[in-house]
């Protein structure tokens, strides 16, 4: 059980009001909101050792790059990686995807074979493209169901020798769909693939176990996980992040620099050109203490029942239909009301206080599947209460009466 | 004729009467509900300005030496704001919408819809009624 009083005392913006109500934040698959203590973790670092890192003699320096070099432990710990180096920080999961594509565009040729899902966010999609007209590389796409689930039998279809990466989101952001990723990181290895995961989404709710997985690469967002925005992480096995080509030219990743050569720095430096998001790189190892002081085994317990509250809830308004309705899925309800624009929904939600997405959540070819212009999102962080799903369930009510 | 200000004014009053956001808003949902505003011909992809959530469509023709703008959208509260931004700036001449000020938006507690950063599609469709008045005018000179 979790102490939800004491939880929520740990989160400052809660206590706000929008529009003159209490603040109901059911945003958090766009980002979660951020405990006292990881707030304090950035205070501290900019009133106390804000220096740059790795290069410097001075106490500061080295204080900065010590706490720095500690948060990637802590990442590494959190999902289990193998090295320390394995972990290469990053502004966020579309840098993290981006890198890995670009690394890839030197390793593959004309009539290469890449995979993706239909429930991808088009940052996991637009780097594909591109990298498929620099490589002559063919894209290929995993399609789903009307339960917005996968169909793996299709998958297994479409892997071939020629198929040299597969790009599954390990859940989808637009309906909370969670896929099936071990299956498909076992399969696509038989024909020797690399796997990429955008564990975007899936990070506040599970904690991965990437050796486990056996997975080439997976990839977050601090924000997503009570961290600060413009923070991230890739995850790559050592072999491959090997292979890859540097992404960016800079300081931080050489070794030696003459106007002949540069040789480059080892892991995890050769990814990490210029200065970094210090201060954001700390504050991600907090927000990852903070999350497993709670647990995520408690966390999911929590949020599966808020999700089964808040669909049951919802559903008991009619004309109230629901996208994405797997029976592996995170605490993500994407709705919509019969005959009504999601964005007047939304618009009448924000006037009572209560925060929800609307529009196609950066996932059009799912909308398109669907034939809807979007949908509205509501999503559940374990800060969330059943009370604040019945403010909800009561403004949608209302925003029906004014909009029908 | 009325006057762009007149009309401006006229709406101020009517919208300065209700007590709430519940109201206001109710009143633009009405608004919104009314018949087409445009005529299915014109609702055509290269009349759509694209705002992120919301469809906008856009329709002008010069009448004598004022123009008439028709519009629609798929969402009923932006329906709503056009319908209001229709009343103010359709059947005028070109120079006057080019001098026309949005400022009533924020008089009537909307002001939230017009913000940039606000993906309704509505500041590019006023940015797209003065886009034509800058073309008739120039038609008309």
């Amino acid at each position: 059980m979790l102490d939800l009083d004491r939880i929520r005392k740990d989160f400052p913006i809660l206590t706000r009001e929008v529009n003159g109500k209490p603040l109901v934040y059911f945003d958090n698959a766009a980002t979660s909101q951020t405990p006292q203590q990881v707030i304090d973790v950035i205070v501290d670092y900019y009133s106390n050792y804000n220096a740059n890192i790795h290069r410097g003699v001075h106490a500061l320096s080295q204080e900065a790059t010590d706490k720095y070099e500690e948060a990637r432990q802590i990442i590494q710990k959190h999902f289990n990686a193998k090295h320390a180096h394995e972990i290469i920080y990053t502004s966020g999961t579309t840098h993290s995807i981006n890198l890995v594509a670009n690394g890839f565009s030197a390793l593959l040729k004309k009539g290469d074979e890449i995979i993706v899902s239909a429930l991808e966010h088009h940052s996991n999609i637009v780097p594909w493209q591109m990298l498929c007209e620099r490589t002559g590389a063919v894209l290929k796409v995993i399609p789903m169901n009307q339960n917005g689930e996968l169909e793996i039998s299709v998958y297994d279809t479409l892997l071939n020798n020629n198929t040299k990466l597969v790009f599954v989101n390990h859940i989808s952001n637009a309906l909370g769909t969670i896929n099936p990723i071990e299956h498909i990181i076992e399969k696509a290895h038989q024909f020797g693939a690399a796997v990429l995961i955008d564990g975007a989404q899936a990070s506040p709710h599970i904690k991965p176990d990437v050796q486990a997985l056996d997975v080439d690469f997976y990839v977050t967002s601090a924000h997503k996980i009570c961290g600060p925005t413009g923070v991230g992480m890739l995850y790559g096995k050592e072999a491959w992040l090997k292979k890859l080509p540097p992404y960016q030219g800079g300081g931080e990743m050489i070794a030696e620099v003459t106007f002949e050569k540069t040789t480059y720095a080892g892991l995890p430096h050769k990814f990490e050109a210029g200065t970094p998001n210090i201060c954001g790189g700390i504050a991600f190892g907090a927000a990852l203490d903070y999350m497993n002081s709670i647990g995520f085994n408690a966390i999911a317990n929590y949020e599966n029942e808020l999700l089964e509250y808040g669909t049951e809830k919802l559903l008991e308004i009619e004309g109230l239909k629901i996208y994405g309705t797997s029976k592996h899925k995170t605490s993500v309800i994407s709705f919509n009301l019969d005959g009504i624009h999601p964005y007047d929904v939304g618009t009448i939600l924000d006037k009572l206080g209560i925060a929800v997405r609307t529009g196609h959540h950066c996932a059009q070819p799912i909308m398109n599947y669907f034939n809807i212009p979007g949908t509205v999102r509501a999503s559940f962080a374990f800060y969330n209460t059943k009370a604040e799903i019945d403010v909800l369930v009561a403004g949608v009510k209302k925003a029906k009466m004014m909009l029908s | 004729m009325q006057s762009i200000q007149e009309i401006q004014e006229e709406i101020i009053d009517e919208f300065s009467m209700f007590e709430d956001w519940e109201e206001r808003y109710q009143y633009m949902i009405d608004l919104g509900k009314e018949l087409p505003l445009i005529e299915t011909q014109y609702k055509t992809d290269s009349n759509i300005i694209k705002g992120c959530q919301s469809k906008v469509w856009v329709h002008a023709e010069l009448e004598d030496d004022k123009i008439a703008f028709t519009a629609d959208s798929d969402a009923i509260i932006t329906k709503g704001i056009i319908a209001i931004l229709i009343r103010v700036f359709s059947n005028q001449h070109p120079k006057a919408i080019l001098e026309a000020d949005t400022n009533f938006i924020d008089k009537i507690g909307l002001k939230e819809h017009l913000s940039p950063t606000r993906a309704n599609g509505l500041v590019s469709m006023i940015k797209q009624l003065k886009m034509y008045a800058i073309a008739y005018q120039t038609q008309l000179n």
